[in-house]
């Protein structure tokens, strides 16, 4: 016999969800490794495996890696102030947390890319103060030689260098840590920290062993959020790498730059690898989180 | 003495949560604050555990043991605190939740894994919860979360022991079991404790005093028997049970109940207990009412009447007594009181 829900529309509502789905994602992604397959298995490894697309996966995952940790240690620091403290100007700075979001990439890329180059605000602070750290370091017989980027003519090279890809994308991942991480501080219970402090722990103690294990599956899903929006982030990373081969290039850049040379079987080999690396990292952070909870 | 409060006050913002509340609390009683919400009874606890600041004013202090604990942060008061909604830590099980206490130690006063073991299993005994010490606080029973919440606070050994509407978010019956449970570890134990509670006939059932509170100040204290059966307010009175406000005179040593509210009438407080319903007046002592309803589930009959100016009037008497007289809805029967008190100040129930 059928069983009957309460909630009216169970099929219909299934239905439309799978549908959509299907046209919006899964197609397209079958279509992606349909086209893959034109190439013969050593094309395939010729077109993934180059010397340029493999510095691009190490920057781009890299960097991504990198901007997602950086989110989440300030994201926590940024919820935590808006959900904890009352202050004056608290919701502008809320709508201001939105604002890589709302920002086309390509505004926000040209933004940062302004803000860094070595005669922008921000960049040229770097360069002098790099310069004199390069030189105090010099005076002392240390070497800083293979820090890329670093030396004592330029400072420290914030625009088109490897650091701007890293600012890019630490700019365009923040949002995603924050609002993944605000429900969780809010529904955290005041008594329980009282109760922690009442048992005799120190401030840290609460934190590190009441607060941060009961916000963690939040934070973990922010941080794949935002390590998963730097993956494919494109828009606000060209204008400011400077895309120089083997150094500044991020995957995506090599993937439009073969569509533009026309090479389709070659961009759409690349998209897999992206594609599985990015789902496997997905797969195994996603996993750890639902063993991690399934231990409750 | 063991807890020494002296002249607390706490406002919020206009609100003045705590009058100039002073109380002593001794060594090894179970003690119950008892007032309605906003007496300000929680506001006191949390400010003698220290999690609120209080406003110190002309010789304030609290004393444990006759030493100031004023600017001592919780941890170093050393109370155990057991919260309303319990405060369990989710992600952790029983056991660690029991033993965090001891986990946060840090230099000297450090102990080993072997020991921290024992007492943990020591206490897990007495709530009464071997073989769950691996269970997550979502896979517990409400009272179990409490028992837990309870050895979680007796770990650290504390000098005493608040509790905060400790039984509260519970159903009916858990909360009597429970309430014994707590009078028997708390004989065992003999350690001091306050609880605080909304609920009169928990307090009288548990405490070894009571300190019943209305809007930010005491309105008396005591043991149960004495703030029941000798209230010094009309409201110590009402809040302790049900009670039925009377209009009379006193003529020639004798009261008169016409129920009038002439401005020179006296005010009478009488426990629907301490009624006996007559069929006939003879002697005129008492007034007419007429039965609306008769409640007869239960160890007592409760009988609620009205009087000619249909005021309800509440009387509880024995089955015995009730089958006696065979009383009906909506016979006119004659009110009587057996023990009347009267207050000097004026309230209005």
């Amino acid at each position: 016999m059928k069983k009957h829900s309460v909630l009216p529309g169970f099929g219909l509502t299934l239905g439309v969800s799978v549908t959509y789905l299907s046209i919006v994602v899964l197609i397209p992604l079958a279509l992606l490794v349909w086209s893959t397959m034109s190439l013969s298995f050593a094309d395939f490894v010729k077109a993934v495996g180059s010397k340029q697309v493999i510095a691009s996966y190490k920057l781009t995952f890299g960097a991504a890696f990198l901007a997602a940790l950086v989110n989440a240690v300030f994201g926590f620091i940024a919820a935590w102030s808006l959900v904890r403290y009352r202050f004056f100007g608290r919701r502008v700075v809320d709508a201001l947390i939105d604002m890589p979001f709302a920002m086309p990439t390509a505004v926000s890329g040209i933004a940062l890319t302004a803000l860094c180059a070595s005669n922008g605000w921000v960049g040229s602070l770097a360069a002098k103060y790099g310069s004199k750290l390069v030189i105090f370091a010099e005076e002392h017989g240390l070497d800083f030689m293979n820090i890329p980027y670093l030396n004592r003519y330029d400072g420290l090279q914030l625009a088109y260098s490897q650091f701007g890809v890293f600012i890019a994308l630490t700019f365009i991942g923040l949002p995603f840590v924050v609002r993944t991480l605000q429900p969780a501080l809010e529904d955290l219970d005041r008594e329980v920290e009282e109760a922690a402090e009442s048992l005799g722990a120190t401030k840290f103690q609460t934190f590190r062993r009441v607060i941060l294990p009961s916000v963690f599956p939040s934070l973990m899903t922010g941080f794949t959020l935002a390590f998963a929006r730097a993956l494919g982030e494109y828009g606000s990373v060209v204008f400011i790498s400077g895309n120089l081969p083997y150094e500044t290039e991020i995957t995506s850049l090599l993937i439009v730059a073969k569509l533009q040379q026309y090479d389709y079987a070659g961009a759409t080999a690349i998209s897999v690898v992206m594609l599985t690396a990015s789902f496997a990292l997905m797969f195994v952070i996603n996993f750890t989180q639902y063993l991690a909870r399934r231990r409750k | 003495m063991g807890i020494e409060v002296k002249n607390i006050n706490k406002r919020f913002g206009k609100f003045t949560a705590l009058d100039n509340i002073s109380l002593k609390i001794p060594d090894g009683e179970l003690v119950a604050l008892l007032g309605p919400s906003g007496s300000g009874k929680t506001t006191l606890l949390r400010i003698i555990a220290g999690l609120e600041e209080f406003e110190a004013g002309y010789n304030s202090d609290i004393l444990f043991k006759n030493q100031s604990v004023v600017g001592n942060r919780i941890a170093e008061r050393r109370v155990g605190f057991v919260f309303q909604h319990y405060a369990l830590f989710r992600h952790q099980t029983v056991f660690e939740n029991i033993a965090f206490g001891l986990r946060v130690r840090r230099g000297v006063n450090r102990i080993s894994r072997a020991e921290i073991k024992r007492r943990v299993d020591e206490l897990i005994h007495l709530i009464q919860l071997d073989g769950m010490e691996s269970r997550y606080p979502d896979q517990l029973s409400g009272g179990q979360r409490q028992r837990v919440a309870l050895a979680r606070a007796l770990a650290i050994e504390p000098k005493f022991l608040l509790l905060d509407e400790p039984f509260g978010a519970l159903d009916a019956r858990v909360r009597q079991n429970l309430r014994r449970w707590l009078r028997r570890l708390h004989d065992e134990i003999k350690l001091t404790s306050v609880f605080v509670t909304h609920d009169q006939e928990e307090a009288l059932e548990l405490a070894d005093r009571v300190i019943v509170m209305n809007a930010g100040h005491i309105e008396q204290e005591g043991t149960p028997v004495e703030v029941f059966h000798h209230p010094k307010s009309a409201f110590v009175m009402d809040f302790l049970g049900s009670v039925n406000l009377f209009h009379g005179r006193v003529v020639a040593g004798q009261i008169v109940f016409d129920q009038s509210t002439d401005v020179k009438q006296e005010k009478f407080f009488v426990r629907p207990h301490e009624i006996e319903l007559v069929p006939t007046d003879p002697q005129n002592v008492g007034f007419p009412a007429k039965i609306r309803r008769i409640q007869l589930a239960g160890s007592i009959a409760k009988i609620e009447l009205s009087d000619h100016s249909e005021k309800e009037i509440f009387v509880e008497m024995s089955h015995e007594k009730y089958l006696l007289h065979k009383f009906k809805v909506g016979d006119t029967v004659s009110v009587v009181p057996t023990n009347t008190v009267v207050f000097e100040e004026d309230y209005v129930i």
